[in-house]
Parts: structure tokens; C-alpha cells; sequence
């Protein structure tokens, strides 16, 4: 999973979201550091950097772990939406890492509840699926019968327990960001501990108090829909239009559970070369996170960047930037 | 390896061999139409239409070099194209080279096309195609590990190359009777079809420049050597076919090492005469039988039923 931290101006990390549907961007962050490598040798020769290298190893080792019962030798493959999704690069370059089959929703068939794929030499079992498919198009049958993405029947093959999927089915209720207000509970509530990263302050519209103030300050706050990813269905206060805002107001006001709204933070800024220049811009970091029997985590992340001069907006989707990150030893 | 992917690789070969094929007869057609008499135009470009698998009338407003050139540039592009996006599709499983070579190839073609070096030179248009197609193709076999994959790219190869051959010498023979004394025009016909095969060269170091028919159709359906005859592109189908048999290990296989292995057997048990006695008839067995052995590929290694394949 990916989960996104900020800078706030007095230092300190917070998290700004999670992401435990399909985070993308591990690839950006793999290649970034080999181009780096690869162009200023000297500088890693001299300075102790962690190597990031092993994350599709980890990754790899996860993924055995989560097969289901009995399945010794497992087969582990990469479910990809296809050549046409924007990050069918990372999977590619996954499944080349991790030595692993890229496997499309039309190689694969369900009987009797087991998922199998279509071979040269036959049908042959898949016991694990890395799945970058939405959940909403991972099964016609059980989901959104338009999609020619999904598998028809994997939900069930699922449920019978013949196929573990990595990330599981319904793993984005934690990225509701209406959620992701409770967390500092919920770490004090299962493992009785404080958090060590803190949350953003964050106000759930469904408080009336919270929303009638967030709405009088509408210019200040950054509005986001609890579900979306990517950058979308979201506001940011301080850039926005009257009409912007008029049109969040209206949203917010017929469906407040699904809004939530942070006060404009300003994202710390690190110093980027743009032709030939070095410029300040806008920047988070999100780190990769394996779970699997256990938590691991590679030194390292994707540094990501608000490509346009003074942009909040760093996602990959809406043309955001990266940069290579280092931990040192 | 996945059964689309071997799909793919399989089409992506056999649609860039019809390109090249295409672009080549071509090609050989201008060049000879400039020796001829004008008269003998319209059967020219039928022949070739014939040959390229156009079946359609010809339009009132139209003439059959017209209609050729615009169904062969069509069966030209289209190739490309669909070669192209094949490959996309299994970018991952093809070298680089291989990939960037024939995008190259697709968007040269385009541009050619659009400059308007097709109306204004095409032999040079030509030219570009059967060059490059031969650079995608050394690339392809020099940088590709010579695996399942890439033996489904020479199944796919030889296979349209078998049954282009064949069904172009059945056009020829149906035209040109094998006679021993054959005039000018005619004789520079039986030179155009070597040289659709590239073929020329190879045959008067066989059997002289002494143009036989039935020489000719001896090299183009039975030499063992030459790689644009029949009997060679069977063999390689043939060999390549028992490589998957080996990587995929289906128990289905020998249905399909049965059924390539008769066209190979024709081919090199079929004693000359008898294969000259019947020429019209062993032209039309042998495009039946690759059409044969591209159902079977595709039911034993692509397209088979769950059930059949639960069942194995």
C-alpha cells in the first residue's frame, strides 16, 4: 500500500492519506533511482545510500506467503487492465522483476471455482493474483457486468478460498478519507499506542458545526470525496473559482458523508531543475508498504511533484513529476 | 507461454510475411507491365488480384490495375498495421530491437504514404517494405531467445509463405500452359514469378537460365533449400511445430504434428511426375492443408474449449 505523507512548515511528517486499492508509482521509483545511478555514479559512491533494489523481491515474497492453504509451489500472477492503462509500464516492469506471468483478464477462466490460465500447454492453476484491476471491473458476474477487464467468476473462486488476491477485494473502505479520520483511534484502540505519524487536522462534513464552518470558509480548505483517488473530486480552497466553489457547496450539501475537508496545507517544496533552471516546487512522499505474514517497508519512496509552479496537485495521473529519494544509512 | 501471446506473436509474423509478399508481387508487376503491350494490362492485374485472394467484380467505373493497386496497397498497410499492434500487444515478450524495428517500419510507411512517394515512386515505396520487413525479420532472429515464442513467429512465417507460393503458382500454371516453346512475353512472365519469390537467381544456379515450367515448379513446390519454396517452408512449419510440441507439452499436440507432417510428406514423397500430372489439383491440396494446420494450431494451442482442455 502507498501511503502519502506531507512536510508540514514546522518539519514534522504527517500522513495525508492512505491508498490500499492499486497505489501505482513503485516502477517511477525503482527506475528513478537506476537512471540516477546510472548518470551521477560518483555521488552514490560517496554517500551511503539504502539500497531500494530488492522491493520486487519483497513484493515477491509476499505475495508467496498469502497463498491459500496447501498450495506448496504457488503460481503468482500479474493481473494487468492492458497495454491501454496509464500504468501498464509498472506492471510490466513488475512482473519482469518478480519473474511472474502478466496475465490479462481474457487469459484467465474460472471452473468449478478454480482460477486457471489459458496456456500453450494447457490449462495451468493460479493460486495468487496481483491484481491492478479495479474491483469494480474485476468480475462481471459479480460486479460491473460491462467490463471486459474482469475474470467472470473470480469472486467466487475468491469466497471458495481457491485464490488469494493481493490487494483483497473492498481494501479501499481504508482509503475513505472519512475514515482515515478515526485511524489515530483505531491505532490507540488495537495495539494501545499513540500514533508516531500524525494525521492532517481533518473535519467530517457530517458534523454540522465542522460543515457549516467549512462551507463559510470554503476559499480556505481543501475539499475531497471520501472515495476518489488520483487527485479527483477534489477542491483546493486558496485556487479555486467562485463558481468552484459554489459547485462544492451544492455537492456537500446533498451528500456530506461523502466530503471531508483539511485545511490548505502548504506542501513543503523542494528544488527541481526545469530548463536549465533550479525552481522551488511542491512536493509529498509516499512509501511502499508490503504486507504480507509480515509488515516490510524498502528505504526509499516515490517523491512526487506538483510539476506546474505552485500546483498542490502531485499525482501521476494529473501529470505530476518524481524524483528519486533517499534514506541514508 | 499464455495462449494469446503465442496468438499474437503467431499473427504479428504471418500479417508482416503477406506485407512483404504483397509489396513484392507488386513491385515485379510494374516493372514487367512497363516491358508489355498495354493490351495485355487488364489480365495482369486480374492474375494478381486472383493471386492475392481478390475475389470481388471489378466496378463499372473501374479497371483492374486500378482496383489492384488499391487493394494491394490496402492488403500492404493493413499488414503492417496489424503486425504492429499484435506486437504491442506482447511488447514485453519480443526484444526491443524486434519492437522498434517494425514501429519504425509502420510509421515510415505512413509518413511515405502521406508524402505521396506511393503515387509518385512507388517501386521506391516498395522498396522501403520488402527492406525493412527483411531488417524486422534478421532482427527478430538475432536478438530473440529461440523459444516458444519465437517459434510461433516462424509457424506464422512460413505458414502464409506456403500458401502465398502455392496459390501463386496455381494462378501462373492456370495462365501460362507449361509448354517447351515459350515467346518473349511469356518468358518474362515465368521470370516475374521467380522474382515474386526472389527467386530468380537460386533457379538458374539449379537448373540454368533455361526457364522450364516444370522446373519452376519443381524449385517453388520441392527444393529442400531454398527458403521461398513450398517443401521448405513445410519443413521449417514442421520443425517449429514439434519445438512448441516440446515447450507446451499438450497432450493434444499430435494432432497437429500429424497434420503438418503430411503436407511435409507430400512434399518430399510426391514423385515429380505424378505431382506435374496433376499440377492444378496438388496447388489446391496444399493451401487447403495449411488452411488445415492453422485450425489446428489455433484449436490445440489457443482457442481450445475448457472442457477439452479439463479433460486432457
Amino acid at each position: 500500500m502507498g501511503t502519502d505523507l506531507i512536510r508540514l512548515p514546522d518539519g514534522r511528517f504527517v500522513v495525508l492519506e492512505d491508498n490500499l486499492r492499486v497505489p501505482s508509482g513503485v516502477s517511477y521509483m525503482l527506475t528513478s533511482r537506476q537512471v540516477m545511478k546510472r548518470i551521477f555514479p560518483e555521488l552514490f559512491r560517496y554517500t551511503d545510500v539504502r539500497p531500494i533494489d530488492h522491493y520486487p523481491e519483497a513484493l515477491l515474497t509476499t505475495l508467496r506467503a498469502l497463498a491459500p492453504e496447501g498450495r506448496g509451489e504457488p503460481n503468482i500472477v500479474l493481473l494487468t487492465p492492458g497495454v491501454y492503462n496509464s500504468a501498464y509500464f509498472e506492471h510490466t516492469y513488475l512482473a519482469r522483476q518478480m519473474g511472474i506471468e502478466l496475465v490479462e483478464g481474457r487469459d484467465l477462466v474460472v471452473h468449478d471455482n478454480v482460477v486457471y490460465m489459458r496456456t500453450t500447454g494447457g490449462l495451468r492453476r493460479v493460486d495468487v493474483i496481483y491484481r491492478r484491476v479495479d474491483d469494480d471491473f474485476i468480475d462481471p458476474l459479480a460486479f460491473r457486468s460491462d467490463s471486459i477487464l474482469g475474470v467472470a467468476g473470480l469472486f467466487n473462486a475468491y469466497r471458495a478460498g481457491n485464490v488469494t488476491l493481493a490487494n483483497a477485494l473492498g481494501t479501499g473502505v481504508a482509503d475513505d478519507k472519512a475514515l482515515y479520520a478515526y485511524v489515530p483511534k483505531l491505532i490507540k484502540y488495537f495495539l494501545g499506542e499513540d500514533p508516531i505519524l500524525d494525521n492532517v487536522e481533518t473535519f467530517l462534513l457530517t458534523e454540522s458545526v465542522e460543515r457549516r464552518h467549512v462551507l463559510d470558509n470554503l476559499d480556505k480548505y481543501v475539499v475531497k470525496a471520501v472515495g476518489e483517488s488520483g487527485g479527483y473530486g477534489m477542491l483546493i480552497g486558496p485556487h479555486s473559482t467562485a463558481e468552484q466553489r459554489e459547485e462544492f457547496r451544492e455537492r456537500i450539501l446533498a451528500d456530506p458523508r461523502n466530503y471531508i475537508a483539511q485545511p490548505t496545507l502548504m506542501l513543503s517544496r523542494a528544488p527541481c531543475f526545469f530548463d536549465g533552471k533550479v525552481e522551488p516546487r511542491h512536493v509529498d512522499l509516499r512509501p511502499y508498504i508490503l504486507c504480507g505474514d509480515k509488515v516490510t517497508i524498502v528505504p526509499g519512496g516515490l517523491t512526487r511533484v506538483a510539476l506546474r509552479s505552485g500546483s498542490l496537485v502531485v499525482n501521476s495521473s494529473q501529470g505530476g513529476g518524481s524524483k528519486d529519494t533517499w534514506v541514508l544509512q | 507461454m499464455l495462449s494469446r501471446v503465442a496468438d499474437s506473436l503467431y499473427w504479428t509474423s504471418r500479417y508482416l510475411e503477406r506485407a512483404e509478399h504483397t509489396a513484392r508481387v507488386l513491385g515485379v508487376q510494374l516493372n514487367l507491365m512497363l516491358e508489355q503491350d498495354p493490351k495485355s494490362s487488364d489480365r495482369r492485374w486480374l492474375r494478381v488480384l486472383a493471386s492475392l485472394g481478390y475475389t470481388k467484380p471489378i466496378p463499372e467505373d473501374s479497371d483492374p490495375f486500378t482496383v489492384a493497386q488499391t487493394h494491394a496497397l490496402e492488403q500492404i498497410t493493413d499488414g503492417i498495421e496489424l503486425a504492429r499492434e499484435n506486437a504491442r500487444q506482447v511488447r514485453e515478450q519480443i526484444s526491443s530491437e524486434m519492437w522498434e524495428q517494425l514501429n519504425r517500419l509502420f510509421h515510415e510507411v505512413r509518413r511515405l504514404e502521406s508524402a505521396g512517394l506511393w503515387k509518385s515512386q512507388p517501386l521506391d515505396f516498395l522498396a522501403v517494405i520488402l527492406e525493412s520487413s527483411h531488417l524486422v525479420q534478421g532482427v527478430t532472429d538475432s536478438t530473440m531467445n529461440h523459444g516458444e515464442g519465437w517459434q510461433f513467429i516462424q509457424v506464422g512465417r512460413f505458414i502464409e509463405r506456403a500458401a502465398a507460393i502455392a496459390r501463386l503458382l496455381d494462378i501462373y500454371f492456370r495462365e501460362f500452359p507449361a509448354r517447351q516453346a515459350m515467346d518473349s512475353g511469356e518468358h518474362m512472365e515465368w521470370i516475374g514469378l521467380l522474382r515474386s519469390c526472389t527467386a530468380f537467381e537460386a533457379y538458374c544456379k539449379v537448373y540454368t537460365a533455361d526457364l522450364r515450367p516444370e522446373r519452376i515448379a519443381e524449385f517453388l513446390l520441392l527444393n529442400s533449400e531454398f527458403p521461398h519454396s513450398v517443401r521448405f517452408a513445410a519443413d521449417q512449419m514442421q520443425h517449429s511445430l514439434e519445438a512448441i510440441n516440446q515447450a507446451a507439452a499438450s497432450k493434444r499436440s499430435p494432432r497437429v504434428a500429424k497434420i503438418a507432417g503430411r503436407l511435409s510428406a507430400g512434399l518430399i514423397f510426391t514423385p515429380l511426375e505424378e505431382v506435374v500430372a496433376g499440377l492444378a489439383e496438388f496447388f489446391a491440396d496444399i493451401q487447403q492443408q495449411c488452411v488445415r494446420i492453422h485450425a489446428a494450431i489455433h484449436e490445440v494451442y489457443i482457442t481450445y474449449s475448457i472442457e477439452a482442455a479439463i479433460e486432457a
